[in-house]
């Protein structure tokens, strides 16, 4: 072989030793466990802390509340909608929660829209309807029928 | 917020619906440097095969040049791919943990068997003989650079330059598939993408191919243009005929395969023609119809066709060649902006179009865009510098 | 988990990085469909998520948009979402207006009059968690992949933030976190299914227009409400086995 290829060879297989090298050292932990990504991944994402703690954790200190509305037509929504996350109220209660007071609130989901289905959601039109009150004021937000 | 002020700029300029995270357009102008610069890198490699490998006798004199300018774009190639990263320092999980399914992931092998493989060995191979030879002539610390240039080789005798010229020639028939497959490769990463029909075609690496081929034979036409006139020489006509009857060929391939992506496009008209014809009469007309296509197509294939039949006098012959290589650039350029930059202006929900504005100022993009085009032509001054093409010793055998 | 490891050993490093060079050409010329998708659905018994969305009970509130901002700690800015809403509204000439202010969260305004309206109605839109994902296909490092459970993730620590799967989504469904300069979507919020909780926006739904469960049991939610309602998914020509299934969905949406 001539002596310029022989020593071409030699730093290619320098190099390629180099790159094997680092790929070894560099190649995170637990890669490949599951597929070709970092396994350790998967425990890093669920270990999040969840902020929603959805309404039978509320309902162990509110439970009047949390009866009262079982029985209204607001029974499917959940607190949180209303009250903002309560991750941090359900360890220290005098973490005060969102209390939503103004009726643009309650427009989010009961204002005229003809893409709302009307089957499903009863739908007002606000000036008229309430007349310049608030709606909490005719309307139990935990149960506005009984 | 400042950082978000463009894209509330965008936000008020929405034309029809838009997806709300297709508002910000992620891949500016860097990542159409990134196959513009590939691109150049590519053609000047073919246009140096065209003399080896073809044996074309014309061109030699631009066979060095052709090889340095490739090398010296090589050299940057990835730099505007990466500087565009969110994280650019996570570079190196591409080498080491490529995922063997993404295009993107092959890149950095595709660029490294070019680069170390192709480009490197083949200059290598042509610049043994004269290395060794002014790693003697030299002193001090350029004699030491040769000589480590040069592995401490320091064999002369014919039977090694034979060894030089043929393992030389075998590296260029390598090099011509390779040259396609770093190319093509680019066009493939945007080929690939289903999403988004105006990538989405089979054409598109083929089209970056030839669009590649005559944007790296343009620029070695002006840097040869340019060198000659720095050091005060005659360029050599036959180089420069030659080489601008190669743009012409191939521009009218280019063209041609880039018109039938187009007519097909319209003929079939699928369901993402309407907001595609939209987006090319209007927010794309100037870039598309009169850089990419006028400028950079009909001008130079007009003036071009016509000195095939008639030649005028050397002088204006040069500075005609001169314009045409620089429409040329100019025309490829805002080939890969429509590409880059035009496949993302309009919604994947075919409602609607988002803007984007070059940021002259404030954008990082703009100055690392002019900066890795910058860089080559320095780093190309160095490389003239260490390896001058005209003081070679040119009994060599090809 | 039901789920198999892959031979994860180090010592085979030198085995693995022989794919490296030459590997996937000739991986890709024996076996050519297997590699060309990044995911592979596990076979056996574990979870196989997928979500169903019932047009016909969305009223547009955009509490699932709030709820999933908050959270997922998503920038508040109106450029990015893993969770909006859009508003179709298709006049009798024929016209397709769509919007989405603020992604839902700035409420709905009809643009036309009553009178005028064919047809309108509310599209919830978040990662669809495809099966043949084209986003975790062409990740560069394997830092966009899909778990286990059939849930698209990204792995934020080593994402390069090159956004190639930004533009292979074809929904729509990923954005660019510029704090970090890595790339963010929808987790179908991973953290809280492993802790026994529904994700955000379905919590937040407050009609049950949105359904999710596992796939392979026939009788979880997800899989009754297909079984039982005529549902399609989004750009089903592009042939990503998306696993968002919508019922009554007009074919105006994309
Ligand atoms: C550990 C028991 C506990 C749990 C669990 C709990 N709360 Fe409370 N909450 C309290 C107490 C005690 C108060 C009264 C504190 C005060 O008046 O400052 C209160 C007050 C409130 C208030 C009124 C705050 C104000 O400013 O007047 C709201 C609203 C509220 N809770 C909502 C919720 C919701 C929604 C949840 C479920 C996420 C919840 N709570 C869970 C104990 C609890
Ligand atoms: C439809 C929205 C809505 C929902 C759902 C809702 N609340 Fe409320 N809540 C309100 C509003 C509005 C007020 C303020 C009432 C007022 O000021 O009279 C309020 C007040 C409260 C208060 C303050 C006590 C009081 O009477 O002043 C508590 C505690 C509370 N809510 C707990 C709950 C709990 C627990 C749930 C879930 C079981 C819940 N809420 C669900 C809207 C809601
Ligand atoms: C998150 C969406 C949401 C919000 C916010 C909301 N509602 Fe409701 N509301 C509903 C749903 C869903 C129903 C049950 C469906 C129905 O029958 O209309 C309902 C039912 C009602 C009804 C009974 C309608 C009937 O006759 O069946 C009243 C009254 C009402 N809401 C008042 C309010 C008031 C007052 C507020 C503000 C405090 C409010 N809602 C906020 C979603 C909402
Ligand atoms: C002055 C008291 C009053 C106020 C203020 C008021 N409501 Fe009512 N609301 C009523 C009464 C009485 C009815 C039942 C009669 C009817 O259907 O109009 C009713 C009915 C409703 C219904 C059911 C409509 C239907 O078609 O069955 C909804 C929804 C509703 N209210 C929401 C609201 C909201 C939201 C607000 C605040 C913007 C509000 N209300 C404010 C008294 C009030």
């Amino acid at each position: 072989m001539p002596l310029q290829v022989k020593r071409l060879l030699i730093v290619f297989v320098l190099f390629i030793g180099i790159m094997l090298g680092l790929k070894y050292f560099l190649t995170p932990e637990s890669w490949r466990e599951y597929g070709a990504y970092r396994g350790n991944a998967l425990t890093e994402i669920s270990d999040k802390e969840a902020k929603y703690v959805q309404t039978e954790t509320c309902a162990m200190c509110h439970d009047s509340i949390a009866e009262l509305k079982t029985q209204g037509a607001h029974k499917s929504i959940q607190c949180e909608i209303c009250h903002g996350p309560g991750y941090k109220h359900i360890d220290d209660e005098n973490i005060d929660m969102n209390i939503p007071d103004d009726n643009q609130f309650c427009m989010r989901c009961h204002s005229k829209n003809a893409a709302s289905p009307q089957s499903i959601i009863k739908q007002i039109d606000a000036v008229e309807h309430s007349e310049g009150e608030e709606c909490i004021n005719c309307h139990n937000p935990h149960q506005p029928w009984l | 917020m400042n950082k978000y002020e463009t894209l509330y700029e965008a936000l008020a300029n929405l034309d029809g619906y838009i997806y709300p995270n297709e508002i910000a357009l992620n891949w500016d102008l860097l990542i159409v440097m990134y196959p513009y610069v590939t691109g150049l890198v590519a053609g000047a490699f073919i246009l140096a095969s065209l003399n080896r490998v073809f044996d074309i006798k014309a061109l030699r004199p631009t066979y060095e040049i052709s090889l340095l300018t490739a090398l010296s774009f090589m050299l940057v190639a990835t730099m505007p791919l990466i500087t565009h990263l969110g994280q650019p320092w996570r570079f190196y999980e591409m080498l080491v943990t490529p995922h063997l399914t993404s295009a993107m992931a092959i890149f950095g092998f595709v660029y490294l068997w070019y680069l170390m493989v192709v480009l490197l060995l083949e200059i290598w191979f042509d610049y043994r003989y004269d290395m060794v030879i002014w790693s003697q002539q030299k002193k001090g610390f350029v004699k030491f650079v040769y000589k480590a240039l040069t592995l401490w080789v320091s064999e002369t005798s014919p039977e090694s330059r034979k060894t030089d010229e043929k393992i030389g020639y075998f590296i260029t028939v390598v090099g011509i598939p390779s040259a396609f497959l770093l190319h093509g490769y680019v066009g493939f990463i945007f080929g690939s993408i289903k999403a988004n029909p105006w990538w989405s075609t089979v054409m598109m690496p083929v089209i970056f191919i030839f669009s590649a081929m005559v944007s790296g034979i343009a620029l070695v036409m002006f840097i040869y243009m340019g060198v000659s006139y720095l050091r005060k020489q005659k360029p050599d006509m036959m180089a420069l005929d030659t080489i601008a009857k190669y743009l012409f060929y191939i521009l009218i391939i280019d063209f041609t395969l880039e018109s039938l992506d187009q007519i097909h496009r319209i003929y079939e008209a699928d369901e993402s023609f309407d907001i595609l014809k939209i987006l090319v009469r209007g927010k794309l007309f100037f870039t598309f119809f009169i850089m990419q296509i006028g400028v950079g197509v009909l001008i130079p294939l007009t003036t071009l066709g016509f000195l095939q039949f008639k030649k005028p006098r050397e002088r204006i012959r040069k500075i005609i060649y001169l314009i045409i290589s620089i429409c040329v650039l100019v025309g490829i350029f805002y080939m890969r902006w429509n590409v880059v930059i035009g496949g993302q202006l309009f919604s994947k929900s075919f409602y609607g179009f988002t803007s984007y504005k070059v940021d002259l100022i404030g954008g990082a993009d703009v100055w690392l865009s002019v900066l890795w085009f910058i860089v080559p032509f320095f780093i190309l001054a160095f490389l003239l510098w260490l390896l001058p093409p005209w003081k070679k010793n040119h009994e060599a055998m090809h | 988990m039901a789920i198999k490891k892959e031979n994860s050993s180090r010592r085979d490093f030198i085995k693995n990085s022989s794919m490296f060079a030459g590997g996937i050409v000739l991986v890709s010329l024996l076996n050519p469909l297997k590699m060309v998708y990044a995911t592979k659905k596990p076979k056996g018994k574990g979870k196989w998520y997928g979500i169903g969305i019932d047009i016909e009970k969305c009223i547009g509130c955009a509490s699932c948009a709030r709820a999933c901002k908050v959270e997922n700690d998503v920038p508040n800015e109106p450029f990015f979402f893993r969770n909006w809403v859009e508003q179709y509204t298709i006049t009798n000439d024929d016209e397709i207006k769509v919007s989405s202010p603020n992604g839902g969260i700035d409420g709905f305004k009809q643009p036309v009059p009553d009178d005028e309206i064919y047809k309108t109605f509310f599209v919830p839109k978040m990662c669809n968690h495809c099966a043949k994902s084209p986003c975790t296909q062409v990740c560069p490092v394997g830092a966009s992949f899909e778990s286990p459970e059939g849930i698209a993730l990204v792995d934020k620590s080593y994402c390069i933030g090159c956004g190639y799967c930004v533009q292979s989504c074809p929904y729509g469904c990923r954005y660019i976190d510029m704090e970090n300069g890595v790339v963010d979507k929808c987790t179908l919020c991973y953290h809280r299914l492993q802790k026994g909780l529904d994700p955000a926006c379905m919590m937040a739904c407050p009609t049950g227009a949105r359904i999710y469960g596992d796939l392979n049991d026939k009788e979880s939610a997800v899989s009754v409400f297909i079984k039982e309602n005529n549902c399609a998914v989004l750009k089903p020509q592009l042939n990503t086995e998306s696993k968002l299934f919508y019922n009554d969905l007009s074919q105006e949406v994309h």
